[in-house]
């Protein structure tokens, strides 16, 4: 009975290793063999490994359009950074009153939040009004759009882990004196550290992975992010498939690097939000 | 000392202003801008205009039925194939860890670079997939080119794409169910379906739910896929609301892209409002 229930682990482990690999790996490895062939070989989308690795396609790549992915690469950086900063810290200062002090103000406040987790942005009247404070095209006016975009997501993790932090060490605080704000920085912040993890992670991934709001908001030959530069190489190489499977590997290392140190806290910070969310 | 004081309204303050000029003010004004034909420079009122065009055109109204389509078919493909990825992601099989980082690895992929890839892999002469069935003596498909199938074909990679966050919410849902229920489950004799019927199910309710609203709500809210794998064609047979309020603006119809926004929020409205106080309902604690 025991050896037979261990047998179909054991061929459990093997098909799922298999549906695995041909479901989630064989179009990685495309991508990999792809981007290492020259132009003839690659047309043929094939799965074979190349003949001769080219590894000048990444040099190519990067010297296209007069190193535009370069800047590409720029612009994302800075765009991730600090919206993530800033939906850090404001979304970590709303979550924890929100959670904390329920009246009238911050059950509208939550009610707005969580409308603004369905309902998708209003493009052109937000272009509107970024234009009317001159923003319009600019990396501020990006940084604020993707904050706008991602607070109800972010707020909701905050709040959802606020729960779990006891109000006595707050209130402790007080009768020592320490003012709001300083309770905040010295003693919650600190303590939301494993959910500010969560929300660096999350919300990087997916500004830096961001196609949408970049092609709306952030238009102009100076302004590229790599999302848009690798949607403008779909056009400009569509006959070479070795430079466009060049590109895509470049964009996604860096978020293969990320994956890679940070894989168990990714899966696990997920799941601890998915439960408190 | 008053709650007031301590947990004060400026802390609410940043995040209230971002969110509410980038994001609610936009909203409230898209009400208005949808019943006029304007531009950035000025606008001239022409009362519903714009939505009765958006259901006359063939063009247009497409977009509405092939969102709900979008919308219906990835969420429930996620939904049951998750689930039983979960189930056997939390069974006692040694992988597990490596099978769950695969699993989660399309996550990190952009979706234009996804959108690259399977159009690739969808070509209807050189493409992989097509060479498979050739190789066990089937007709290749024209996945993107054929106007019935695209759409279904674009809906195929979404899952793909998306699977690994409804997989991971399940896993998470069934993990905290509590062992014990199993294992009285066992002693009275119960088979895998039967405790599958009567504990896992109703006990992962709440990770149900949240994978119904958030795939729901995704899939209307498409767009990065369709426009980097066919561009909302063949025709129009793969355009939906997103893709199309995309195409207006290009084309310089404002109006008629503000009410294309608009119908999204109504849909939402209408649809998953009410689906998440339903589900809401439905949850045992």
């Amino acid at each position: 009975m025991k050896k037979k229930k261990s047998i179909k682990y054991i061929i459990g482990d093997i098909v799922g290793l298999m549906t695995c690999f041909f479901v989630f790996i064989v179009p990685f490895i495309f991508m990999l063999v792809n981007a290492l062939k020259d132009r003839r070989e690659a047309n043929r989308l094939s799965l074979a490994l190349p003949e001769m690795p080219q590894w000048q396609n990444f040099v190519e790549v990067f010297k296209t359009g007069d190193y535009q992915i370069l800047t590409a690469f720029k612009n994302s950086i800075i765009l991730t950074a600090f919206s993530v900063l800033g939906l850090v810290v404001f979304s970590a200062m709303a979550g924890y009153v929100i959670q904390r002090r329920k009246d009238r103000t911050t059950k509208i406040v939550n009610t707005l939040v969580m409308a603004g987790l369905m309902i998708p942005a209003a493009i052109l009247p937000t272009i509107w009004v970024m234009q009317t404070v001159h923003l319009y095209k600019t990396m501020p006016g990006m940084i604020l759009v993707e904050i706008a975009l991602q607070t109800p997501f972010t707020i909701m993790l905050y709040r959802g882990f606020m729960s779990t932090i006891p109000i006595e060490l707050e209130e402790a605080a007080y009768i020592d004196g320490c003012t709001p704000f300083s309770v905040f920085r010295k003693i919650i912040f600190p303590l939301l550290k494993p959910v500010t993890a969560t929300v660096v992670i999350l919300d990087a991934v997916t500004i830096f992975n961001d196609f949408t709001n970049p092609l709306y908001f952030f238009p102009g030959k100076e302004n590229l992010t790599v999302q848009v530069t690798l949607y403008n190489f779909m056009g400009q190489f569509s006959s070479s498939y070795n430079m466009l499977f060049a590109d895509v590997l470049i964009i996604t290392v860096p978020m293969l690097v990320i994956f890679l140190i940070f894989n168990q806290k990714i899966v696990d910070g997920m799941v601890a939000g998915s439960v408190k969310g | 000392m008053n709650k007031k004081k301590i947990y004060s309204s400026w802390f609410l303050a940043p995040s209230m202003i971002v969110f509410s000029v980038f994001f609610l003010l936009p909203m409230v004004l898209s009400l208005f801008f949808s019943m006029t034909v304007w531009n950035f420079n000025g606008f001239e009122f022409c009362g519903f205009d714009n939505f009765i065009m958006f259901f006359k055109e063939d063009s247009l109204r497409i977009g509405i039925r092939n969102s709900l389509l979008y919308a219906v078919l990835t969420c429930v493909l996620k939904l049951v194939l998750a689930f039983f990825i979960a189930l056997f992601l939390t069974s006692k099989i040694k992988t597990k860890t490596i099978q769950r980082s695969i699993v989660f690895f399309p996550n990190l992929v952009s979706t234009v670079a996804v959108g690259i890839t399977f159009s690739a892999l969808m070509h209807p002469s050189k493409g992989l997939l097509n060479k498979c069935l050739e190789f066990i003596g089937l007709n290749g498909v024209d996945w993107l080119g054929n106007t019935k199938i695209a759409l279904f074909s674009v809906i195929a990679t979404d899952v793909w794409k998306g699977l690994s966050i409804a997989t991971i919410i399940f896993i998470a849902g069934i993990q905290s169910i509590d062992k014990t229920y199993y294992e009285a489950a066992m002693m009275d004799g119960a088979n895998f379906w039967q405790r599958l019927k009567a504990i896992t199910i109703p006990l992962s309710r709440s990770s149900m739910n949240s994978i119904i609203l958030l795939s729901f709500i995704g899939g209307l809210r498409s767009f990065d896929l369709i426009w980097s794998m066919t561009g909302g064609g063949p025709g129009f047979a793969t355009d939906v609301m997103a893709s199309i309020i995309y195409k207006q603006y290009a084309a310089g119809y404002y109006g008629l892209s503000t009410a294309g926004n608009v119908i999204m929020f109504v849909i939402i409205a209408v649809i998953a409002f009410p689906l998440q106080r339903f589900l809401l309902s439905k949850e045992v604690d």
